[in-house]
């Protein structure tokens, strides 16, 4: 850290010296810094998150304020000797850069640095009393979308979402427009921004903007975003999220028609093929129950994140009796794969509404990474990869697919058992149930091979590691006091994800029942393009999942919400 | 901001930029630090998709003070998408006003002309003809692999390389394993003689496939009927004259490999290759498989096998054989007396750390000869292939390298002829082996 800090102070003695970069008008923390913090800082720097993050905090003025060891995270009136300020400007290639360009953040701007800069030379003034909140990345598609097919007046928090938006970029998928809004133009006096003349043409265009736009949104909103009440644009046209929702509402139906069973009597356990193709899957029934989810202090090896133990009521499903192989997961990928083979015209094939269904991108590399795939399990898709998969077997099948819940994961896996293991305690017979890095040969093996657990699943721990719905948050147990009935953290934010199980890669602590690893934007580092696959994680070869069909069918919207638990782009 | 300790010099660009790019990088995010020297790089991309849009990042993350200033395509909505992209991912870094978006057939030469460094990834079959304009201009050049489709190009591309290291340009060529330390690594180690001569090399891309555009979506986009040079280009994957068919677009990675640690190129090629079952209205006139035997000057023989076709075995790797051990290239692990497997921090993402090391050596000027050094002969050694596998004979390197068939349109205009063009039924001519005429 010292040297480094010597570097950029080299560069000034170098004779590099600010021409007349400061700004004419001080700097207020509300309005200039809090927002640039906010977005850009407190995500990682929380009392939460702390921890493995430099254990600081920079959501209030007594954390940020604190110094480390011999450093000044921030010294008044002297950026250069303030971490908070230098490290914004060191080189990317600095292990030390923040926001760290390892994770690939993305660097503050020139701007933004300057007013950090600015805002520590003058005294670093920070209101008393005032604490600092995590902003989310504004997502067009989760977050805008929403706002603009509602219509006016807009509410605060609406105005706010679409200022960050702005400064943020304002990015706006090609595809999506608001033909309707064309209807609400009309004449209007010269002058300030009107939402008629200027601002409705641009939703009526879509996507994506041109600086032109952007500006005249960004002057709108400041002037207050008025948007008079009654106007609204209605469903966008081409709107991701709409055509999502119809789908869902079509299949909804499809599978309320298609479902026999209403009790769980009447579940049992079921193979079978996947309509048009000769691929079969196999279903196993896990009944309903109560377990204590997490591991005690006293478990070997055991990580803080999995506690404290907490009890969990969970209703029954069906969970597939392996992971999802490619020969499965294929079909979804490859749409010509599937016609291959002739269709069964005896089983219920749904062929146009999972035509519907969205398919992935054709990767440019080689999956597998030349582990196999026949019998073998599918590997690097991502969680919303896994996610429309089941929307699509949903609609191949007319059964309702979804990959489990953390806790219903965690459940299936235990079957009972309390112990580190669903076996035991000893990790010694770890081999006869699972493939791990003592005995996988450093690849995936078949699905299948290995000893199941007491309720029938096999590789339910090692082999791949399993995505499940919820967003990985090591503190997330902490708030269960009493019993809780199928517990789900919501994504609001494209990593961390929860996997479960472990795989061939781990060591034996890492497939015990209890064991959480969360997701990260380094799973597809490697991806050469942008916008990085939303499909496929270049460099996570040990992710894969197994799906589950809970015996409830849940309304059409809580499957588009199931099917779209995660937030696909970075 | 401390108070400077002595009068700035007067620093002369090159003084500043043998500087180290930890001290420009420092110093780059300081306003107003360049009034007097501006020593920001100015970058132009040349073709828009996801793969120039990830160039065209991975540059705009690199050290030191720059900027994207100008971009070119034929196609206007893939400029936006990608400018869009950038902007989001790079904001003080994307600079482009919107006379400097350039679309059409000459979009590469405005935008060249702005920049101090291009980056060229339009489909291959561009190449020659916009490194011709990078370095008549004078430009620092990255760009993607191939670097040509067919002799011709091959040969005008070698001429310019010569020119550029006359002319003191440096030069990247997108094939990354060159800067992926586990494969620089091994390789070493097979120099240093780990397993001995080097006696047999194996090398495969064997995958389901890659993206389709269908004439169906562009017509529905334009809203009319495109004309076939707009449908080539939209689908330019499928296409010889664009893209070189697959062994030249993919396989290139592991034939550039194998080169590399053979430290030359083969001299004789039989191949054999067809299409079986990639056969759609909308998969133009490329294979589907192709295997090769190349010869390399020693008499050691390369078997290559590249495939797109989903539900086989696939494999992506290179794997050598030598009288002392053998050798998985791309799994970093080596057999024999000398066993060995790489261990430890593989190192930066080598899409990056190409970037980076272009980038470092243009600020500190050292020599970039990646086309010349390795980059024209592996495109090369992979148009070989295709040449091998499209006539079916037994075929040599000097005869392929001086091909005069020439696969580039005479003109290029929305309107104007294709190259190939399809039947009444929307085929196209497929080469039949034994009877095509290949070079």
């Amino acid at each position: 850290m010292r040297s480094l800090k010597c570097c950029s102070l080299g560069a000034l003695a170098s004779g590099f010296v600010f021409v007349g970069a400061v700004a004419a008008k001080s700097v207020d923390f509300v309005k200039d810094v809090e927002p640039i913090f906010e977005l850009n800082c407190v995500s990682c720097h929380n009392p939460e998150h702390a921890e493995e993050n430099g254990k600081y905090r920079i959501d209030t003025k007594e954390e940020a304020f604190k110094p480390h060891k011999k450093d000044q995270r921030i010294l008044p009136g002297h950026p250069d000797d303030s971490e908070v300020y230098y490290q914004l400007v060191l080189p990317l290639s600095d292990e030390s850069h923040m926001p760290p360009s390892k994770l690939n953040k993305t660097p503050l701007t020139k701007e933004q640095c300057e007013v950090i800069r600015q805002w520590i030379a003058e005294g670093a003034q920070w209101p008393e009393g005032l604490t600092l909140k995590t902003i989310m990345k504004v997502e067009f598609v989760r977050d805008v979308e929403p706002i603009l097919e509602h219509g006016g007046p807009l509410k605060d928090e609406a105005k706010a979402t679409l200022r960050l938006w702005l400064s943020q970029g304002a990015s706006w998928p090609a595809e999506v427009s608001f033909p309707s809004a064309k209807a609400a133009a009309g004449a209007a006096a010269a002058g300030p921004i009107d939402f008629a003349r200027d601002v409705a043409p641009i939703f009526a265009h879509g996507g994506p903007l041109t600086d032109t736009a952007r500006s005249t949104l960004s002057k709108w909103v400041e002037e207050g975003a008025v948007w008079p009440a009654g106007v609204k644009l209605g469903p966008a046209k081409g709107g991701a999220q709409a055509k999502q929702k119809d789908l869902a509402e079509q299949l909804h139906r499809i599978i309320v028609g298609t479902c026999k069973e209403q009790t769980e009597a009447d579940m049992k356990a079921y193979t079978n093929t996947i309509p048009g193709t000769s691929v079969n899957y196999a279903m196993v029934p896990i009944p309903p129950g109560e377990f204590v989810m997490g591991s005690p202090d006293t478990e070997p090896k055991r990580n803080a994140d999995e506690g404290p133990q907490h009890r969990v009521k969970i209703e029954p499903f069906w969970m597939e009796q392996c992971e999802v192989t490619w020969d499965e997961y294929e079909l979804f990928m490859y749409k010509e794969d599937e016609t291959a083979t002739p269709a069964d015209a005896t089983s219920n094939y749904t062929s146009a509404v999972a035509d519907a269904v969205t398919r992935p991108t054709k990767p440019y590399v080689e999956m597998s990474f030349g582990m196999g795939k026949d019998g073998y399990p599918a590997i690097s898709m991502t969680q919303h990869g896994a996610n429309i998969y089941c929307q699509w077997l949903s609609a191949k099948t007319g059964h309702f697919y979804r990959l489990p819940t953390e806790a219903e994961w965690e459940y299936a896996c235990r079957a009972g058992t309390t112990t580190a293991y669903f076996f035991g305690d000893d990790p010694a017979q770890l081999g006869q149930y699972a493939w791990f890095a003592d005995n996988s040969d450093f690849k995936y093996q078949k699905v299948g091979k290995k000893k199941p657990n007491p309720w029938g699943l096999y590789d339910i721990i090692g082999n791949v590691d399993q995505w499940t719905l919820d967003q990985y948050d090591p503190n997330y147990y902490k708030q269960f006091t009493e019993t809780v009935t199928e517990p789900w953290n919501k994504a609001v934010k494209p990593y961390p994800h929860v996997v479960r199980g472990g795989s061939w890669q781990d060591d034996a602590d890492k497939l015990r029942s209890a064991c959480r690893r969360g997701s990260g934007p380094a799973w597809k580092k490697q991806d050469p393009q942008l916008p990085k696959s939303i499909w496929f994680l270049t460099d996570a070869q040990f992710v894969g999942f197994r799906i589950i069909r809970p015996l409830k069918i849940p309304s059409a919207e809580e499957m588009y919400n199931y099917w779209h638990s995660g937030v696909e782009k970075d | 901001m401390k108070t400077q300790k002595s009068a700035a010099p007067e620093l002369t660009r090159r003084s500043f930029l043998k500087t180290t790019s930890t001290l420009a990088a420092a110093a780059s995010f300081s306003p107003g630090v360049f009034a007097a020297h501006d020593d920001t790089l100015k970058v132009a991309l040349i073709g828009c998709g996801g793969r120039g849009t990830g160039a065209c990042s991975q540059a705009l993350s690199t050290a030191g003070p720059l900027k994207l200033v100008a971009m070119g395509d034929v196609f206007k909505d893939r400029l936006d998408n990608s400018y869009n992209e950038l902007k989001t991912n790079h904001a003080d870094r994307v600079d482009v006003a919107e006379e400097n978006k350039f679309i059409g057939f000459d979009a590469y030469q405005h935008a060249i002309a702005m920049a101090d460094v291009v980056i060229l990834t339009t489909p291959p079959g561009f190449r020659p003809s916009h490194f011709e304009e990078a370095v008549r201009q004078g430009k620092n050049i990255f760009m993607e692999k191939p670097v040509a489709v067919d002799g011709p190009g091959i040969r005008k591309v070698l001429a310019l390389a010569e020119e550029a290291k006359k002319k003191n340009l440096k030069v990247a060529v997108g094939l990354q394993r060159h800067h992926q330390k586990p494969y620089i690594e091994t390789i070493q180690r097979l120099h240093d003689g780990a397993i001995g001569d080097i006696v047999a090399m194996r090398a495969y891309w064997n995958n389901p496939g890659v993206w389709v555009h269908p004439r169906k979506d562009l017509e529905e986009k334009l809203g009319r009927a495109p004309t076939e040079m707009e449908y080539q280009i939209y689908n330019w994957y499928y296409f010889v004259w664009l893209c070189g068919d697959h062994i030249v677009e993919q396989h290139i990675h592991n034939l550039d490999v194998i080169n590399w640690v053979k430290k030359g190129h083969p001299i004789k090629a039989w191949g054999m290759g067809g299409r079986q079952v990639r056969r759609g209205i909308d998969n133009g006139e490329i294979f589907d498989h192709h295997c090769v035997e190349f010869e390399y000057p020693d008499g050691s023989r390369l078997s290559s096998q590249c495939r797109h076709q989903p539900g086989c075995w696939d494999s992506v790797s290179e794997h050598v054989q030598g009288t002392k051990g053998l050798c998985d290239v791309s799994g970093y692990k080596i057999k024999g007396e000398n066993a060995w497997s790489f261990s430890g921090d593989e190192g930066k993402d080598p899409y990056q750390q190409e970037h980076d090391d272009l980038f470092a050596a243009i600020r500190n000027d050292t020599p970039y000869f990646e086309t010349l050094e390795y980059g024209a002969y592996s495109t090369m050694t992979a148009i070989f292939g295709r040449m091998a596998t499209y006539c079916g004979k037994e075929i040599n390197w000097d005869e392929c390298f001086n091909s005069e068939m020439d696969t580039f349109p005479k003109v290029l205009a929305w309107d104007a002829d294709t190259p190939t063009k399809p039947n009444a039924e929307g085929r196209y001519p497929i080469p039949i082996p034994g009877k095509t005429k290949s070079f």
